[in-house]
């Protein structure tokens, strides 16, 4: 497709109504990410193969159970430089993608759903009747966000991320990484750093890419622990006289340990007035609350205060639950509860829900932070630092500096340098197996398709039987 | 009415109620004219009925109670042997009717659902598993071995529903091992024990499986009745009817099934109507004035922390778009306060898009009318947000705080918190309104923007009383 058409084509979706600016007037931003360093980035870094590889899904091959229009119907969606933000774009192999994204340098690139026509083509069957141009496949996708946690971190708000609280991130990828794995059967899963201030999740099971919007709502509603809205009193709810087997394991498996043994001292949950209040207001029974609030008010603490404050008083608050006179009550739940409402994942429900929502795309660069959207390892996600992921000018220097002593051939240089670490992770441990399995069900397709012919032809000649 | 009894012991039909239909095709039965219309608008009153017990938030138990008195109350005849007819009938009519567009589809969907799932709990342990056969559903129950293994979990399971612990008698223990894409009703409640992918349903949870395929064979027809339908003529009718229906009453039909259609839905207030556009500088005034409760709170919410989430800007949105914003105002009213939080730049980028999207400028272009109560009222508002329906998802505080904001009295507080202690949320709106605006609403309120229109409409007449 020439330019020409892109730019017709997008024309009504545009607010500021200029499509291209001219690119090439190097007005150098100021910023850490600017075309300049893009053009660089996405030149001999950006792992755009693999990423055709990933989104083909074993579709690129020349057997006959291919189907060759898969990639095509693919929506990937760009933000440029200039603020201009085109969706419903799409490409039939990796060359067209890549020339696009060489040419045309942007700061962001999402990705959608597969379609069941064409996206860029949509609106010459809008014409042809209702219905015709809609997702057929997506990846299930998850969403968290640190900035969903500010009434539990002190360290930081908004977009801010720290190392104190950098591991709400990691408990939320075991807990729902798990549950993917072993509640619902999923294989395929790749965990991606934003960039920023949270982690995308990708479902990539054959089974996961065809769910319905009802289905994805069901596993969303089956992650949801909290109910109700900013306005209703109560956040987390644990109704019922025994806990679901997958909020058991979430809780002694991860939840508990990390708010006793982390949480509850990096963020000093409560040592100060303000900070308990929090939690005593959990506490549906006034007179234990002021039990509590009487013991901590009181100045002199009478154990040893060698102890952590944090740790003393939490002991203290479960021995006063738990205790004998409260047992009865259902009072116990209300530590499950408040452990819950502090470290629970806290997902993005609107993004998992529907199959035509935009996710962006890994290994984009994060405009604000120029950091690389790295892949992470579920399984040694504690080691995972948002600090010291790979950014642009960083990758740029190693580059510059990596070409002038060696002349490597453009292939390998991603992995010489810090990035290579990422892709090596992305492949080995994510798009392989991925591949595998695709090539698997590709084969097993065909051999069906080769058994039909077969009976078909049994059925023309009876007597071939 | 007398309920005539069956003379010839049917096995069916003792009192008159009709037992569960799966509706695979459409019947071959003569239909009078008069039938056809009366039938489907008894059916019609029950799906209202059903609608309106949904949007109320009722319980699985109470929901079971209504369908049996609505039933009760209009799908009786007065001969026994026509009760299944009539069934059938009505139900093939109505999916004539709202197979049209994507409201109606999903609204008759959903309400027909409902009242198989009620229909099916209410059969035999063996018209269930009849039912079973015939909608294909292969009951394997889990082996001794099986349910051995996952015997802790099932009992944790059904434990944490409050249900009997699966092994105190046999029917018990019968469990069925399924794919868990099909019963997403038990596995967003997290009612069933999911284990690589196969969710265990109890027998007495089976019948999720069933309105799973009730649903998706229905939605299917839906679309297909949709395809061969148009333009609607009688000729749409399923070839066995047409033929049943005589030659010169053909004509008749049409003008039917358009009221029908209209009927019940009520408008969907896409369009603004019968008032005159608004514009950006009275939308703080009418906001006080006119706007629900739902949308004042989401409005000030806007206003205070200049940003709201997906539902909230979606249940506003369109509300403001309904009220007679133009997109063009609407952008410049919703960027005004967007980018005092994230920035020009970012609201261009990330938000824009959806606001002409609401208005039918992006993607799809079909499918964005201002949300009804009943949308809005079984909406799951999350952390963080801030739309759904105040009468039912705020907490008691809360709400008497934000009505007293409104200016409503301490009289009528109390009638309005009665009314939400009763989940008679919509109600409880309507008393809302007429206090604040010392005048009825005997219509009810059942639209954000029905509520505005009202409204608008009672100051006007104030206005010109003076
Ligand atoms: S009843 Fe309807 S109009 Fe009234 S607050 Fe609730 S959703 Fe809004
Ligand atoms: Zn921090």
């Amino acid at each position: 497709m020439t330019r020409e058409e892109v730019e017709n084509e997008t024309d009504d979706m545009l607010i500021d109504g200029t499509v291209e600016q001219q690119r090439q007037d190097d007005k150098a931003v100021p910023h850490e990410v600017n075309a300049n360093y893009l053009k660089a980035y996405y030149g001999k870094l950006f792992p755009v193969t693999d990423i055709h590889k990933w989104l083909s899904y074993g579709n690129d091959g020349k057997h006959p159970a291919c189907d060759e229009s898969y990639f095509g119907r693919r929506e990937f969606s760009f933000t440029l430089e200039n603020d201009v933000y085109l969706r419903f774009r799409s490409y039939n192999s990796a060359s067209e993608l890549e020339k696009y994204i060489k040419d045309s340098l942007p700061f962001k690139i999402d990705i959608g759903a597969v379609y069941s026509v064409d996206p860029s083509k949509r609106f010459a069957y809008a014409q042809s009747g209702d219905n015709v141009f809609t997702p057929v496949e997506r990846e299930l996708v998850f969403d968290i966000d640190i900035s969903d946690y500010d009434d539990v971190r002190y360290c930081c708000s908004g977009a801010g991320v720290c190392l104190d609280c950098w591991p709400l991130m990691t408990i939320a990828i075991k807990v729902i990484d798990t549950a993917l794995r072993d509640d619902f059967g999923f294989n395929h899963i790749l965990w991606v750093y934003s960039g920023r201030r949270g982690v995308h999740c990708w479902v990539c099971d054959a089974r996961a890419r065809r769910l319905s919007n009802e289905q994805r709502g069901a596993i969303v509603d089956y992650f949801r622990v909290y109910k109700g809205s900013e306005n209703s009193n109560k956040k987390v709810s644990l109704p019922g006289p025994a806990l679901h087997p997958f909020l058991t394991t979430s809780y002694t498996h991860f939840l508990k340990p990390f708010f006793e043994e982390k949480l509850i001292h990096s963020q000093n949950l409560l040592s100060t007035e303000e900070r308990y209040e929090k939690i005593l207001e959990m506490i549906p029974d006034e007179s234990v609350a002021s039990e509590l609030r009487g013991k901590w008010q009181d100045k002199k603490r009478s154990s040893n205060s060698k102890e952590d404050i944090n740790i003393h008083r939490w002991e203290q608050l479960k021995n006063l639950l738990q205790s004998g006179k409260h047992k009865a009550t259902g009072l116990r739940r209300c530590i499950e509860e408040i452990v819950f409402a502090y470290t629970y994942p806290r997902l993005d429900m609107e993004v998992s829900k529907h199959m035509n929502h935009l996710l962006k795309a890994p290994f984009c660069v994060h405009p604000k932070t120029g950091r690389v959207c790295v892949p992470i390892d579920p399984n040694r996600c504690e080691e995972f630092d948002p600090t010291t992921v790979p950014t642009l000018s960083g990758l740029l220097e190693e580059l510059n500096s990596g070409a002038s002593q060696m002349q490597i051939d453009s292939e390998n240089k991603s992995d010489t340098i810090s990035l290579g670490k990422s892709i090596k992770l992305f492949k080995s441990s994510f798009l392989h197996p991925l591949l595998k399995s695709c090539k698997v069900q590709v084969f097993l397709l065909q051999c069906c398709l080769f058994l039909q012919a077969f009976l078909y032809f049994c059925s023309i000649f009876p007597a071939f039987k | 009415m007398e309920i005539v009894r069956s003379q010839k012991k049917a096995p069916t039909t003792v009192d008159a109620v009709p037992i569960t239909q799966l509706y695979k095709s459409a019947p071959a039965l003569e239909v009078r004219l008069e039938d056809f219309e009366q039938f489907a608008i008894d059916r019609l009153r029950v799906l209202k009925g059903i609608s309106d017990g949904l949007s109320r938030g009722k319980k699985h138990e109470e929901m079971q109670k209504l369908v049996t008195d609505l039933l009760r109350a209009n799908m009786r005849h007065p001969d026994p042997s026509e009760v299944i007819n009539k069934d059938i009938i009505s139900h093939f009519v109505l999916r004539l009717v709202y197979c049209r567009t994507e409201d109606l589809r999903k609204w008759f969907l959903a309400n027909e659902t409902a009242l198989f799932r009620c229909r099916f709990n209410g059969e035999s342990a063996e018209v269930q598993r009849a039912l079973m056969s015939e909608l294909d559903i292969p009951h394997k129950a889990l082996t001794k071995a099986e349910f051995e293994n996952a015997r802790d979990k099932l009992s944790q399971v059904a434990r944490s529903i409050n249900q009997p612990l699966p092994g105190s008698t046999t029917a018990d223990t019968t469990f069925f091992k399924v794919p868990f894409e099909e019963v997403p009703d038990l596995v967003a409640g997290r009612r069933v024990y999911i284990h690589k992918g196969h969710a265990y349903v109890a027998m007495n949870q089976v019948v999720s499986l069933l309105v799973t395929k009730f649903r998706s064979h229905l939605s299917r027809a839906l679309v297909l009745t949709n395809r061969s339908s148009v333009p609607l003529t009688v000729v749409s009718l399923p070839r066995k009817w047409t033929s049943a229906v005589k030659e010169q009453e053909k004509d008749r039909l049409s003008p039917i099934v358009e009221a029908l259609c209209t009927s019940y839905l009520g408008p969907d207030y896409s369009q603004p109507r019968e008032l005159a556009e608004m514009s950006i500088k009275d939308i703080d005034q009418v906001a006080k004035t006119s706007f629900p409760l739902c949308m004042r709170h989401l409005f000030e919410k806007l206003r205070e922390d200049h940003h709201l989430k997906h539902g909230g800007r979606m249940q506003l949105g369109l509300f403001l778009k309904g009220v007679g914003l133009k997109l063009d105002d609407a952008l410049a009213f919703w960027k005004a306060e967007f980018s005092q939080k994230v920035g020009v730049e970012r609201f261009d980028k990330e938000y824009a898009y959806s606001i002409r999207h609401n208005y039918g400028k992006e993607g799809k272009r079909t499918d964005y009318t201002p949300y009804s109560c009943q949308k809005i009222i079984s909406s799951t508002p999350g952390v963080g947000d801030h739309h759904g329906c105040p009468y039912r998802h705020f907490s008691e505080e809360n709400l008497r705080a934000a009505l007293y904001k409104m200016g409503v009295s301490s009289r009528a507080m109390e009638d309005i918190m009665d009314k939400v202690r009763n989940r008679h949320y919509q109600l409880a709106c309507t008393l809302t309104f007429e206090a604040v605006h010392s005048s009825s609403c005997d219509a009810g309120i059942n639209h954000p923007n029905q509520y505005y229109i009202d409204s608008q409409k009672a100051l006007q007449s104030k206005v010109n009383c003076i």
